[in-house]
C-alpha cells in the first residue's frame, strides 16, 4: 500500500497582480529571485530538506514557465517512484467543471490525489514567500499538542498587524480566536499561510464547505474548524520570512541578499536552496569592469560596472554601463553605455545602447499607482528598448518598443508603455 | 544507434605533478565549473551515443563522485546508459588494468552484449567538442578498419608526448610513433578512435593471448600496415590537459571570448554535474579584470587574469593574478598569489606571498577551515 505520513499541497496558481508586468506572462511563484532562483524554489527546497517528498503543485494562472521549471522535479530530488512532485492544474469533470475558485477550493478539487497517498497529515503551502523552514519541526509541534490544525505564525510589529490574519492564543499557543486584518489587533501573531491539517479534519471540512463560493482557507476552512471546536495551535516561527507580493517588497528582499552577512544566507551548507540550473559556465568579468556589493549568476558577462545589484544568469552588461540598486533577470542583454538606477528588468530583455532607466522626479504612475509606486522602473520580459532613450522613475515598459514610443527620447516619470500582453 | 562509446579515464601522468595526487586527470576541474571528462561525456550524449562505458582505475574517488548520477549527461536511460568499470578480481583474472587494451579486454562483455556495429573510443582528459556522427560517416566512407582523429599542431609546439602520425594524400596512416624522442611530423593523434565492434573484440582477444596490453602500440601501430587505418583531421579546438603547462593553458584559454563563445554559447552545450550553489557574491573593495568566477564564490579582494572555481572565498585586500584557484579554497586577507594553481579545499593563511617564478607554482594547503 502507498502510504505517506505527510504530503504537501503547494498553492501556485495565483497571478500576483501587485508585481505588475513581472507576472504578465508567468505566475508569481515562477518569478525570478536572487539571481538564479524562482520564488517557488524556496518552498520546494524546504519540502525536500524537511523530508516531505510528496508535493502537489496547484497551478492555474499562466502555468507554462512553472511547468517547465518543475518538470519531474529532478533539481529538488522530487523525482520519486512513489510520490515526488505532481503538477495539478484544474480539470474538466463530468458534472460541474470549474476553475480553482479559491485556495481551499483548489485543494478540494484534488481530494483524490491526496487520498491516493493515505496521508495522516497534509501541509498547505503557498508559493510566494522567501524563507527557510523545517516543516518536520512544525509537524512535531502539531503532534505533541494533539492539534488538528496548526497554523504557522510570525510575530510582527503591532502597527503592522492590521495587514495580516491575526491569531489570538492562550499561553500554550492554543488558538482561542482569530481576526482577519483587524483594525485594532489583539495580538501580533500573523498567519504565514502555512497550515498542517490532520487529513480527516481537512477532508471533512472541505466536503462540508464544498458549496461555499470561493472557498478559502483563511475565510472559510479555518473558521469552520474553529466553530466545530477542533483543537488548533499556532506554531511560532522566528526566522527570516519575506512576502514578496509587491514590487517594493520584492526589490527589498533581493537587495537584502547582497549584505555582507545577509539575514537570509544562501551560502550555508545546511539547508540548500535548489533550482533548475540551465546555465553552467562561470561568469566573466572583463578588463574595465567593476563590481561591488552584488551577486551575479552563472554565465553572465560583465563589461561595465555593477553596484548594489542582483544580476541573473546569462546576463550581458555592456561596456561603460552603470547598473546600480537594480535587479536584472536571466539572459537579459544591456547594451554599451547604459545607466540603470533602481530598476527591475525581467528575463530576456534587450536594452539598446546609452539607455538611461530611473531618471527624473518621483511621481505617481499614470495608470497603476498602487503597483508602480516605489521609484522603481519595471521592464517586462522579452521587452526591447531602443538606443539613446531615457526612462523616468515609476515607469513601466512591456513589449517591443521603438524610438517613436519615446517622445524626444524621454519617457517622463510615471509613464506606462505597454506594447504586449493582455493590455494591448 | 550505430555506435557505443568507451571513455578511457584511468590515467595518471607524472607531468601533472602534485595535481594528480588527489584525482585522475579526467576528474581535473576545468573552466571554472566543469571537469575534464564532461567534454567527452557531453560529446557522446550530443552525438546520440546512448551506451557509454567509462574505464577508470587510478585514484577514482573524485571521478566516481562526479559520475554518481548519469542524469546530468542524460544517460539515465533504460536503453544503454552509463557504466563505470573499475578493475575487479574475477575467477579468471586478478590483475589491475595493465594497459588500455587490457582494460577494455577485462570488460569485453560490455562490447559483446552490445548490438551497435561501431565503437567510439576517446580519452577523458581532452577539452574539445565533436559530433562523432561526422567521424562515423567518414569512417564508413573510407571503408576504414580504424579511424584516428588527428590534429596538426603549431610548428613550435612540443609534440613529443603525443602519438605522431604521418598520412598519405588519402589520409591513410603511413607512420605512427608513440611518444617519439624526435617527432618527424606535427600531426598528432587526439586519442579518439572509431573501430568496428566485432573487429575490436577480435583484436583484443588476440592481443590478450599474446600478452599484449596497450591499444596504441599493440593494436594500432602493430597492425597499421595490415589494416586500413585512416586519419580524420580536425581544425577545431582540441587540447589535452595531461601536463601542468597544458592544464594551466587550457584554463586560461577560456578567458578568450572566441573560446568561451565556442564552448559555452554555441550549440551543443557541455553538461556537468549541478552543484546547487548560490550566485557568486562580491563585497566592498573588489577589483576584477579579465577573470572567470564560478558560482558559490565570495570575493573581497582583487582578481586579475585568473580562473576561480566554485565555492572559493577570497579575503580582503588579496591580490590574485594569472592564477587558477580550484574548488572550495579559502584565501585569507592580504594574500598575494601570482602564477599559481591553488589545489582544491586548501586554506591559504592570511598575509602569505606565493609567486610562480619561471613556471606555474602548485600550491597545496591543508584544509584548516575551522581552525582559522
Amino acid at each position: 500500500m502507498v502510504k505517506k505520513e505527510m504530503i504537501a499541497m503547494l498553492l501556485a496558481g495565483g497571478q500576483g497582480s501587485r508585481l505588475g508586468v513581472l507576472t504578465a506572462k508567468v505566475a508569481k511563484p515562477a518569478v525570478s529571485f536572487g539571481g538564479k532562483y524562482r520564488i517557488i524554489d524556496f518552498p520546494l527546497s524546504n519540502c525536500i530538506n524537511s523530508g516531505v517528498d510528496t508535493v502537489g503543485v496547484l497551478t492555474q494562472y499562466q502555468p507554462l514557465r512553472l511547468n517547465t521549471h518543475i518538470g519531474i522535479g529532478i533539481p529538488w530530488d522530487l523525482d520519486r517512484n512513489i510520490g515526488g512532485v505532481t503538477v495539478l492544474p484544474p480539470y474538466e469533470k463530468s458534472g460541474n467543471s470549474e476553475w480553482y475558485t479559491g485556495t481551499a477550493n483548489a485543494i478540494y478539487q484534488n481530494l483524490d490525489y491526496m487520498e491516493g497517498f493515505h496521508p495522516d497529515y497534509v501541509l498547505i503551502l503557498s508559493g510566494d514567500h522567501i524563507y527557510k523552514m523545517d516543516y518536520e519541526v512544525m509537524l512535531q509541534f502539531h503532534k505533541k499538542n494533539g492539534s488538528e490544525c496548526t497554523i504557522a505564525v510570525m510575530p510582527v510589529p503591532m502597527e503592522e498587524a492590521k495587514r495580516f490574519g491575526i491569531m489570538i492564543t492562550d499561553e500554550n499557543k492554543k488558538i482561542t480566536d482569530f481576526e482577519e486584518k483587524p483594525k485594532e489587533p489583539r495580538s501580533n501573531l500573523a498567519s504565514m499561510g502555512i497550515y498542517i491539517f490532520n487529513w480527516n479534519t481537512l477532508k471533512e471540512a472541505l466536503i462540508a464547505k464544498a458549496n461555499q463560493p470561493h472557498l478559502d482557507f483563511g475565510r472559510h476552512v479555518i473558521p469552520y474548524c474553529h466553530e466545530k471546536g477542533a483543537p488548533m495551535y499556532a506554531y511560532e516561527f522566528n526566522g527570516y520570512w519575506k512576502d514578496v507580493g509587491t514590487l517594493q517588497s520584492y526589490w527589498e528582499a533581493n537587495m537584502e541578499l547582497i549584505d555582507i552577512v545577509p539575514e537570509f544566507n544562501m551560502y550555508e551548507e545546511y539547508w540548500k536552496i535548489y533550482t533548475k540550473s540551465e546555465i553552467l559556465p562561470p561568469q566573466y568579468l572583463a578588463p574595465g569592469s567593476a563590481v561591488e556589493r552584488s551577486i551575479i549568476g552563472e554565465g553572465a558577462e560583465i563589461y561595465g560596472a555593477v553596484y548594489n545589484s542582483v544580476v541573473g544568469c546569462g546576463v550581458t552588461v555592456g561596456k561603460g554601463c552603470v547598473v546600480r540598486d537594480s535587479i536584472v533577470m536571466n539572459n537579459t542583454e544591456i547594451g554599451d553605455g547604459c545607466e540603470l538606477y533602481k530598476s527591475i528588468v525581467a528575463e530576456n530583455v534587450r536594452i539598446g545602447q546609452r539607455v538611461k532607466l530611473g531618471v527624473g522626479e518621483e511621481t505617481f504612475n499614470n495608470t497603476a499607482p498602487h503597483i508602480y509606486n516605489s521609484g522603481l522602473v519595471t521592464v517586462g520580459e522579452k521587452s526591447v528598448l531602443p538606443d539613446d532613450v531615457s526612462v523616468g522613475r515609476n515607469s513601466v515598459i512591456y513589449g517591443i518598443t521603438g524610438r517613436e514610443d519615446y517622445p524626444d527620447g524621454y519617457l517622463v516619470p510615471g509613464s506606462t508603455l505597454m506594447k504586449a500582453g493582455d493590455e494591448e | 544507434m550505430r555506435a557505443i562509446g568507451i571513455i578511457l579515464a584511468g590515467g595518471n601522468s607524472r607531468r601533472m605533478k602534485e595535481l594528480t595526487q588527489k584525482r585522475a586527470i579526467s576528474a581535473m576541474p576545468i573552466a571554472g565549473s566543469y571537469r575534464a571528462i564532461d567534454f567527452a561525456l557531453s560529446n557522446m550524449s550530443n552525438s546520440h551515443i546512448q551506451k557509454v562505458g567509462v574505464l577508470i582505475q587510478y585514484n577514482a574517488g573524485s571521478l566516481n563522485e562526479h559520475l554518481s548520477s548519469s542524469k546530468w549527461w542524460d544517460f539515465g536511460r533504460k536503453q544503454g546508459g552509463l557504466s563505470v568499470f573499475t578493475p575487479t578480481v574475477t575467477a579468471e583474472n586478478s590483475f589491475w588494468y595493465r594497459g588500455t587494451a587490457d582494460a577494455i579486454y577485462q570488460n569485453l562483455s560490455f562490447l559483446k552484449s552490445s548490438h551497435e556495429p561501431y565503437v567510439v573510443m576517446t580519452s577523458g582528459d581532452c577539452v574539445y567538442k565533436m559530433d562523432y556522427n561526422k567521424l562515423l560517416e567518414y569512417h564508413i566512407a573510407k571503408k576504414a578498419d580504424v579511424t584516428i582523429v588527428c590534429k596538426e599542431m603549431p610548428k613550435d609546439c612540443d609534440v613529443e608526448r603525443y602519438g605522431i602520425l604521418k598520412m598519405d594524400e588519402e589520409c591513410r596512416i603511413q607512420e605512427f610513433e608513440e611518444k617519439p624522442v624526435v617527432a618527424r611530423s606535427n600531426t598528432i593523434s587526439c586519442g579518439i578512435y572509431v573501430i568496428r565492434r566485432r573487429l575490436l573484440i577480435e583484436m583484443l582477444e588476440r592481443c590478450s593471448m599474446e600478452d599484449r596490453y596497450d591499444f596504441v602500440t599493440d593494436i594500432l601501430i602493430r597492425y597499421k600496415n595490415q589494416k586500413r587505418i585512416f586519419g580524420y583531421k580536425i581544425r577545431e579546438y582540441w587540447r589535452n590537459i595531461a601536463s601542468v603547462e597544458d592544464y594551466f593553458a587550457a584554463n586560461m584559454d577560456f578567458l578568450k571570448p572566441d573560446i568561451r563563445d565556442y564552448f559555452f554559447k554555441q550549440y551543443p552545450d557541455i553538461y556537468s554535474k549541478v552543484d546547487d550553489l548560490p550566485p557568486a557574491k562580491y563585497n566592498v573593495g573588489v577589483r576584477l579584470s579579465n577573470s572567470l568566477i564560478s558560482s558559490g564564490c565570495i570575493i573581497n579582494g582583487t582578481v586579475e587574469d585568473s580562473v576561480i572555481f566554485k565555492k572559493s572565498f577570497i579575503g580582503n585586500n588579496c591580490y590574485i593574478k594569472n592564477s587558477i584557484i580550484l574548488n572550495d579554497v579559502y584565501i585569507g586577507d592580504n594574500t598575494h598569489i601570482e602564477n599559481c594553481i591553488v589545489e582544491s579545499h586548501g586554506t591559504v593563511h592570511p598575509n602569505v606571498y606565493y609567486k610562480g617564478e619561471d613556471q606555474v607554482k602548485i600550491v597545496i594547503e591543508k584544509n584548516e577551515r575551522y581552525i582559522l
